[in-house]
């Protein structure tokens, strides 16, 4: 993701023109996709291993917990039902960051289409054949994600206001927003928490048969294969990456820059959207006040070791998924806190960069180590003398 | 695309002559063992560069250079771009290091390892691109970078400033913000800037290439000025008549390597042609016929026959912009006001002005990119300024942009679909929405070869190809598929000279084969070689008009400078 | 509205407004200098959150308020060192990297506070305060303003240290030249590098100065995410003030008042839902995004990490 804004600097002159060897190519493409994907991963389970140490913990322990959570018996199917409005989200993230856009207001857009179909829903499914009110309730909640994108959008698209800023205040409202709804008009009157009216667990997703897993898991497989298509095989997606890779340059080919700015939102608003319905709808059935299970601040690491491929992003929040699922087990047999999980995701960003970086050098010729390290390492034999 | 890619090595007889030229520059200040021994600094050469290699990736771009710069001469390195000078002056000024090889300085062994030591050294460099700070007054730029005591100086920085004015003969208003001042002015500062901290060797690297022909006869009389002080000037160009203007000495570079070095005094008596003849075989070794013609090398441009465009007055009008106005757009442009004119068919016309009188805005506006808030465009007398970018592309109206890499092309993208970077989602490149990566290759393939564009591959990243090559990209998707009236900005702009000839040769071609160009560029010399006909912009309105002929550099000069002032402020 | 204008109301108001304003005051003024010499601090969340745990277990161990404080400035300081050695030093992405320190700051200081105070939810005392003779005498106002612990007082100064910093000192001129144009910087003969290291560790240490004023003196305790995105509104905060010191002063009491609103309105016992009142200050934010889309100044080279000899 950083290769969009730091373009290679080199000048004209001094600009290689070696191409690479072909035969070396895909064995190193190759390699080069486990190093940068899943060495930050591994890196940051290592890191997060050592700080369990640090807070009196047994690690393998911890991990072997996460195991037995996640997978083990019929753990997997939370699993798989806990990836799917994870997977939504990172797909709705896909579409934005590949256009350079930082849509960071996902929980806002989440939680305010969560709150508006725990209270439409339980009347909706009262008052319309089932398809037909689950239907319209994943509409409800894509409309109520793509608008709490729409000022932002048009603020970036016409006055370039930074998004981070206004999507994270946006978030913030949307949040508030949504408590107001499911403690005041939303909320259940036969019960003293605040929290919506509970679905009626027939009238929620059906269920794949043989198993607990919901539909909006298929829901979400078919959204990152429609998202995957339309990015890498129609004109719109390639509009998105010049858009994202050079914007000035997707001015000056003639694409319609703030369109596509607001375009781009409102498709990631839509999906968080959906995001929520697909949880509320397959696994949860309302919502309390103040819940919020802030999936897209975890999704976020994942969606970059994908390099922003919507088809690579399933593996990595399956992987995600299951840490989480059976992270819940492990904190709670650790008496640690569940945000835990929090410090594992921020490891894996971090690592994640610092691969990136490497990476990078190599790309350009360079090493993997730094020129400090490099000078260090140099034997005095091979150093040039530059000095007296 | 490097010169050096297809050139040789220098003769044995060039190198041997470089070498004993060296050494030649060396007798005067005494001593000829000063390689091994510490030379009496009064006596050292000013600056001294022995054997200084570079190498980055993929390219050489120093090859073992070796130069002495004397007290109070112009030195001037002559070389046409991508022949190593940037990278020569990135290690005297200490932004590079070099792999191998010594600098001198006033007689002393160096070792320059960032600008900072450049300038304690007293090595001041004025880099191509302004490094002024726009948002920052003359007084805060010239103080930046100080780091002694707490409080800003200013009234100490304020005598400064007046002092090294009065040495270069020229007056700073030192309270103005930097980016409001003309930008031969600014240049000015740049120097002053250079010499603040006492520097004996100050380093221009192109300096000319922002200046009027009035801008550079004062810029001239600044370098007089300084060598009366005793200053060495390193004076970094690509044009030949420059360097025979101002240098005592040229030194020439060729593809990293020194292949020549001539004192001017030693020219005077031979003819012209002798003396173009004698230093472009330098430059260009067996190359010099592929670009004998390029105004570049000329030694006088004023006098040569204007390209003639005999039928104009009666050929059709195919592009006419009338009382077209744009708005400004954040400080660096001025926005269009009031702009008419027509492009007959077969017409090759330049605009002359400075960087950011309007020239953007005007391609920009021709193109499609920018909306107009008045006036009317006409292609082919059909009114246009309702089109998109690509709905113009279609009809024949191109721009090839003077940034190419910054928004010509999308580096990360292959080559071929950069190719079609304007024509997404149009047949029978894309169906339905979804492209036909067999079309996009086939074409791609062929554009690659008829722009004989160097790739290793069509799906290469843009990003990795030389600047050169980059812009016959750029040329290969704006001159296909029927191009008929092109914006050209600054399109030879940083090329070497082989594919700046060849970039003029297919402008001209374009307007022999009925089409017209449209020429946008700074390089006075460059229109001038082009066109009949030349507007002047300045700032953001066209001052006048020249007919390409005898005295006509003059004349734009003057036309530019008459509002130039007004412009940038 | 005349019970609206209470005593209890307007001291509730000021007084709480200081306290969420200090804090927001202090980050801002941080991100202030980062921004300046062209460092985005996304992490300032982070940073604050790092700050105020280890702030407060400084204070609450140390059995000092300095201790505390002093113990917030080196943890925010120590957390931006992530965004200095990755992204100034590497170059990698700001944006990248401000989010998870953020993320690390959140997820770290809450695991800490649940093994470590989790079950004892230790509270501090009040700070000692510092009366202003005579003004601090005035009615209404005066005690609720004029009557604050000294690191209200110092902050204050600092905020006039700053301002004059940037305008007068050779180091302003720097840290301001590396976020207008690094190059010109460098050129001149100064690290762009260290230059903007020495920002971000600044703006580490003044978010962490806010986080621990945040618990130190404002909750007297630690709860995880405490700040409820103090560190993004100093962002905008710094934005709007354009860079401005003294305009963040302003700025951050403005949205400490719109902050401390909800408390004010219930001890004049006026019932409004705190959800309600507490989207304010964030709707008050998006009302100025929108009314100053135009004007808000960000420094030409922000975000974008500097490579020498790059164009």
């Amino acid at each position: 993701m950083t290769g969009a804004t730091t373009d290679t600097a080199l000048s004209p002159e001094t600009r290689p023109l070696e191409p690479i060897a072909p035969s070396h190519r895909f064995v190193s493409d190759a390699l080069d996709v486990v190093v940068r994907s899943i060495v930050p991963v591994l890196l940051a389970l290592g890191a997060g291993a050592i700080l369990l140490l640090a807070l009196g913990r047994d690690p393998i322990t911890f991990y072997s917990n996460v195991w037995k959570g996640g997978i083990q018996l019929t753990a997997w199917q939370d699993s798989a039902i806990r990836a799917a409005p994870l997977l939504l989200i990172a797909v709705g993230l896909v579409v934005v960051f590949r256009a350079n856009i930082w849509n960071l207001g996902y929980n806002g857009q989440f939680l305010l289409g969560a709150a508006l179909i725990s209270g439409l829903g339980p009347h909706l499914v009262a008052s319309e054949p089932r398809w037909l009110a689950l239907l319209l309730l994943f509409l409800v909640a894509g409309g109520a994600g793509a608008a709490w994108t729409l000022v932002p959008a048009l603020l970036k698209a016409r006055y370039e206001t930074n998004e981070i800023i206004t999507t994270l205040m946006m978030s913030f409202i949307g949040v508030g927003v949504a408590n107001i709804l499911i403690k005041g008009p939303f909320q259940d009157p036969s019960v003293n928490i605040p929290q919506t009216r509970v679905l009626p667990l027939n009238k929620m997703l059906p269920s794949i048969p043989g198993t607990r897993i919901h539909i909006g898991v298929l829901v979400a497989l078919a959204a990152a294969l429609l998202v995957h298509f339309v990015l890498t095989r129609t004109s719109f997606g390639l509009r998105l990456q010049i858009l994202g890779a050079n914007p000035r340059a997707a001015r000056h080919v003639g694409v319609k820059v703030p369109r596509l700015i607001v375009m781009s939102f409102l498709v990631s608003g839509l999906l968080v959207g959906l995001a929520a319905a697909a949880d509320i709808l397959g696994t949860w059935g309302y919502v309390r006040a103040n819940w919020n299970p802030a999936y897209g601040d975890t999704v976020i690491p994942f969606v970059f070791l994908a390099r922003l491929n919507a088809l690579a992003v399933i593996p990595f929040v399956v992987f995600y998924a299951v840490l989480s699922t059976g992270g819940d087990l492990a904190t709670q047999q650790a008496s640690l806190s569940t945000d835990f999980l929090l410090v594992l995701v921020a490891l894996i960003l971090l690592f994640m960069t610092v691969i990136e970086y490497l990476g990078r050098r190599r790309a350009l010729g360079a090493s993997y180590l730094t020129p400090g390290l490099q000078q260090a390492l140099r034997s005095p034999r091979l150093r040039r003398r530059t000095s007296a | 695309m490097r010169g050096g890619r297809f050139g040789r090595p220098p003769r044995r007889d060039e190198r041997l002559r470089t070498e004993s030229l060296n050494r030649k520059a060396a007798i005067p200040t005494g001593s000829q063992s000063g390689r091994e021994s510490e030379r009496d600094p009064a006596d050292a050469p000013a600056v001294e560069l022995v054997g200084i290699t570079k190498q980055f990736p993929g390219v050489l771009a120093n090859d073992d250079i070796s130069l002495t710069v004397r007290h109070g001469e112009v030195h001037c390195l002559l070389g046409e771009n991508g022949a190593g000078k940037s990278t020569l002056i990135s290690i005297l000024s200490g932004m590079v290091r070099p792999d191998a090889g010594e600098i001198r300085v006033g007689g002393r062994m160096v070792q320059i390892d960032s600008p900072r030591a450049a300038l304690e050294l007293g090595v001041g460099t004025v880099y191509q691109h302004s490094t002024l700070v726009r948002a920052l007054t003359v007084l805060e730029n010239l103080l930046l970078g100080e780091t002694r005591g707490l409080r800003l100086d200013v009234e100490a920085a304020r005598a400064r400033l007046a002092e090294v004015a009065a040495t270069l003969g020229v007056e700073i208003d030192a309270d103005a913000p930097a980016g409001e001042l003309a930008l031969g002015r600014q240049q000015q500062v740049e120097i002053v800037k250079a010499l603040w901290r006492g520097s004996r060797v100050l380093i221009l690297d192109e300096p000319t290439s922002m200046l009027t022909p009035q801008g550079v006869a004062e810029l001239q009389k600044v370098l007089r000025r300084l060598k009366e002080t005793g200053i060495s000037v390193i004076f970094i160009t690509h044009k030949l008549h420059e360097a025979l203007a101002v240098a005592d000495r040229i030194t020439i570079l060729r593809a990293g390597r020194v292949v020549g070095a001539i004192e001017t005094a030693e020219l005077e008596g031979s003819s012209a042609e002798e003396v173009q003849g004698r230093i472009v075989r330098l430059m260009f070794g067996e190359d010099a016929r592929a670009v004998a013609d390029v105004a570049e090398l000329r030694t006088d441009l004023e006098g040569e026959q204007a390209p003639l465009d005999e039928q104009r007055s009666e050929a059709a009008t195919l592009l006419a912009l009338s009382r077209v106005s744009a708005r400004p757009v954040g400080g660096f442009d001025p926005g269009l006001e009031e702009v008419s004119l027509e492009l007959a068919e077969g017409e090759i016309l330049g605009i002359a002005g400075m960087d950011g009188n309007g020239q953007r805005s005007l391609a920009e506006v021709i193109a499609g990119e920018r909306a107009l808030s008045a006036g009317e465009i006409r292609l082919y007398g059909v009114p246009v300024e309702r089109l998109d970018v690509s709905a113009r592309q279609k009809l024949g109206l191109r721009y090839v942009t003077d940034d190419r890499l910054g928004e010509g092309i999308v580096s990360s993208l292959p080559v071929s679909l950069n190719l079609f970077l304007k024509r997404i989602g149009q047949r029978p490149f894309w169906r339905h929405g979804r492209i036909e990566h067999r079309s996009v290759e086939r074409e791609a393939q062929s554009l690659v070869k008829a722009f004989d564009v160097r790739t290793p591959s069509i799906s290469t990243r843009a990003g990795a190809l030389s600047g050169g090559n980059v812009q016959k990209v750029v040329l290969a998707r704006e001159l296909s598929f029927e191009p008929k009236v092109v914006v050209f900005n600054k399109p030879t702009y940083g090329l070497d000279l082989r594919t700046t000839s060849t970039v003029r040769d297919m402008i001209r071609g374009l307007a022999r084969g009925g089409g017209a160009a449209l020429v946008i560029s700074t390089d006075l010399d460059e229109l001038l070689d082009l066109c009949g006909r030349i507007l002047v912009l300045s700032g953001g309105r066209l001052v006048g008009e020249v007919e390409n002929g005898p005295n006509a550099g003059e004349r734009v000069g003057e036309l530019m400078v008459g509002a130039g002032d007004v412009a940038a402020a | 509205m005349s019970e609206l204008l209470t005593r209890t109301f307007l001291t509730a108001l000021i007084s709480g407004g200081l306290i969420a304003g200090v804090s927001l005051m202090f980050t801002a003024l941080g991100e202030t200098i980062s921004e300046r010499a062209g460092v985005l601090n996304i992490g300032l969340e982070g940073m604050m959150l790092v700050g105020a745990y280890i702030g407060f277990v400084g204070a609450y161990y140390g059995h000092s308020f300095w201790v505390g404080f002093a113990a917030g400035i080196a943890g925010g300081a120590f957390a931006s060192l992530f965004m200095v050695v990755l992204c100034v030093r590497l170059g990698l992405d700001q944006i990248v990297v401000g989010i998870a320190i953020t993320l690390a700051g959140e997820g770290i200081t809450s695991v800490l506070q649940d093994t470590q105070f989790g079950s004892t939810y230790p509270r501090l005392g009040a700070p000692p305060t510092v009366a202003i003779p005579v003004l601090s005498d005035i009615p209404v106002v005066g005690k609720s303003v004029f009557d604050q612990p000294l690191i209200v007082y110092l902050g204050l100064v600092a905020v006039g240290a700053v301002s004059w910093i940037f305008r007068r000192t050779n180091a302003g001129l720097n840290l301001r030249a590396a976020g207008e144009k690094p190059e010109a910087l460098d050129a001149a003969g100064v690290s762009v590098v260290a230059t903007r290291s020495y920002a971000a560790l600044c703006t580490g240490a003044f978010a962490g100065l806010g986080g621990a004023y945040l618990s130190i003196v404002g909750a007297g305790t630690f709860t995880p995410f405490m700040t409820q995105g103090q560190g993004f509104m100093a962002i905008v905060i710094a934005m709007l003030a354009r860079g401005k010191p003294l305009w963040v002063v302003l700025g951050s009491f403005l949205f400490g008042i719109s902050l401390s609103v909800a408390t004010a309105l219930q001890l004049a016992g006026i019932n409004i839902s705190t959800d309600v009142v507490n989207l304010l200050p964030f709707i008050a934010i998006m009302v100025a995004l929108v009314a100053f889309a135009r004007r808000s100044y960000l420094p030409p080279a922000l975000a974008l990490p500097y490579v020498r000899g790059a164009r």
